[in-house]
């Protein structure tokens, strides 16, 4: 079980700021793929991973990187700030 | 070294002269402080969002990486998120150094930084009822790699 968040056109996209997911997903590439499954809305915010940024437990991560251990997964677009 | 993150506003002036007093061992301060522009004048706000928890440890990271660069007496970074007016402070950086070029540079580093590596999103409201989300900037990201090493 791993916290899923979303942020800005992501969580406006799928709808809902953060949900517990239930995977069997060993990569974030394959949590992706089980959610892009789930509905069409999945499916359109996760259509193009080039535009889309991944954090692991609040560090920066990318889509090959291992699920193991990890209890929040955070997905959002590149990050505009200051 | 002090990191902010905050709905609130705050003036630039008190925060900058707070941040430079009395200290006797440095010669420079150098200060930053940005701004929500409206170009063609149509925008009515911009909201920031942002990852509680996640934008004062990534913040955090790049303080780090700055004082371990330059030799700083001190460093602040205030970020703003919510709903922000034109015209507002949207955040500042501050440095205090012995020289200006480590206060220059490590100053233009945390702001590099800051644009591509801290978790803030925003998005502009339109006076009349349209929105967008900002989109990143090849430049932005671009602008790290002269930081490489």
């Amino acid at each position: 079980m791993v916290e899923v968040m979303y942020f800005a056109w992501v969580r406006e996209r799928i709808g809902e700021p953060r949900e517990k997911v239930e995977t069997t997903a060993t990569t974030v590439a394959g949590l992706v793929d089980e959610l892009r499954s789930r509905e069409p809305r999945y499916a359109e915010a996760f259509k193009d991973l080039s535009a889309l940024r991944v954090a692991l437990d609040q560090e920066l991560s990318d889509f090959d990187a291992p699920l193991a251990g990890v209890r929040e997964v955070a997905f959002f677009p590149p990050m505009t700030g200051g | 070294m002090t990191v902010r993150v905050q709905a609130d506003t705050f003036d630039p002036g008190t925060v900058l002269s707070d941040f430079a007093n009395d200290r006797k061992n440095i010669g420079a301060v150098v200060s930053f402080t940005g701004v929500v522009r409206d170009d063609s004048g149509t925008l009515d706000r911009m909201e920031i969002e942002h990852y509680p928890g996640m934008t004062e440890n990534a913040i955090s990271a790049i303080v780090d990486e700055a004082t371990a660069r330059w030799s700083l007496a001190d460093c602040l970074v205030i970020h703003r998120f919510g709903p922000l007016r034109p015209g507002a402070q949207i955040m500042m950086v501050a440095t205090a150094a012995r020289h200006r070029v480590a206060a220059f540079e490590a100053a233009e580093f945390l702001m590099d930084y800051l644009k591509s590596r801290a978790p803030f999103w925003k998005k502009e409201f339109q006076r009349d009822g349209s929105t967008g989300w900002v989109d990143a900037k090849a430049d932005d990201e671009d602008a790290l790699t002269r930081w490489s090493r």
